[in-house]
């Protein structure tokens, strides 16, 4: 599998891949589990 | 106002850093070899890349300097954002990624591009490794980028609907 990191389409997606699940992670598993 | 100040220094840096990241991947790396096959890139290797990288580790610096005095200031403190209590996790999660960009400048990036520079001796073998080493790097550090400006911008939102 190509490394997506090789293209800069493969970087912005991967950064907003990851914008979304630390969103979900923050959202579910840190600021629920502190209410 | 020192928070004013110490928030504005932190924007300006920021924007030097980041600036330079997305110059160097968004326009220097697809440049390169464009530059090297009409052999105009000495221009660049020579007088153009260390400068850039020398605004680029210390505008780094001066970033996540003033970021963690801000935390640490305004009441959040540094030790919740890492440790990601209550609500200064979201702003603890740009803080991490913040952290490990900076690590890659300085521990990844800066080192390699010495080499792949020739500011520091290394043969042929060793050159096209720390350019796949600082390449690799410098693209997550653009990844990573998204994230982070995310969670900077919603974690401490002036008058903007929250988010978290």
């Amino acid at each position: 599998m190509k490394n997506p990191l090789d293209s800069i389409v493969g970087t912005i997606i991967s950064g907003f891949v990851l914008t979304a699940i630390l969103y979900v992670f923050v959202v579910n598993f840190v600021l629920k589990a502190a209410a | 106002m020192e928070l004013i100040i110490t928030r504005w220094i932190h924007i300006l840096a920021g924007i030097t850093w980041i600036g330079l990241l997305y110059y160097f991947n968004f326009v220097q790396a697809v440049a390169m070899p464009k530059a090297k096959a009409d052999n105009t890139a000495a221009a660049i290797t020579k007088h153009i890349a260390p400068l850039a990288l020398r605004w680029f580790r210390y505008a780094a610096l001066v970033t996540w300097l003033a970021g963690a005095y801000y935390l640490e200031r305004a009441g959040i403190g540094l030790g919740n954002a890492f440790l990601l209590k209550g609500s200064a996790a979201p702003i603890g999660v740009g803080a991490w990624l913040g952290t490990i960009m900076l690590f890659n400048v300085w521990v990844l990036i800066w080192p390699n591009q010495k080499k792949v520079l020739g500011l520091v001796q290394a043969d042929d073998a060793a050159k096209a490794k720390a350019a796949r080493v600082a390449f690799l790097a410098s693209r997550t550090n653009t990844m990573l980028s998204i994230a982070m400006l995310f969670f900077m911008i919603t974690g401490s939102a002036h008058g903007l609907p929250r988010v978290f």
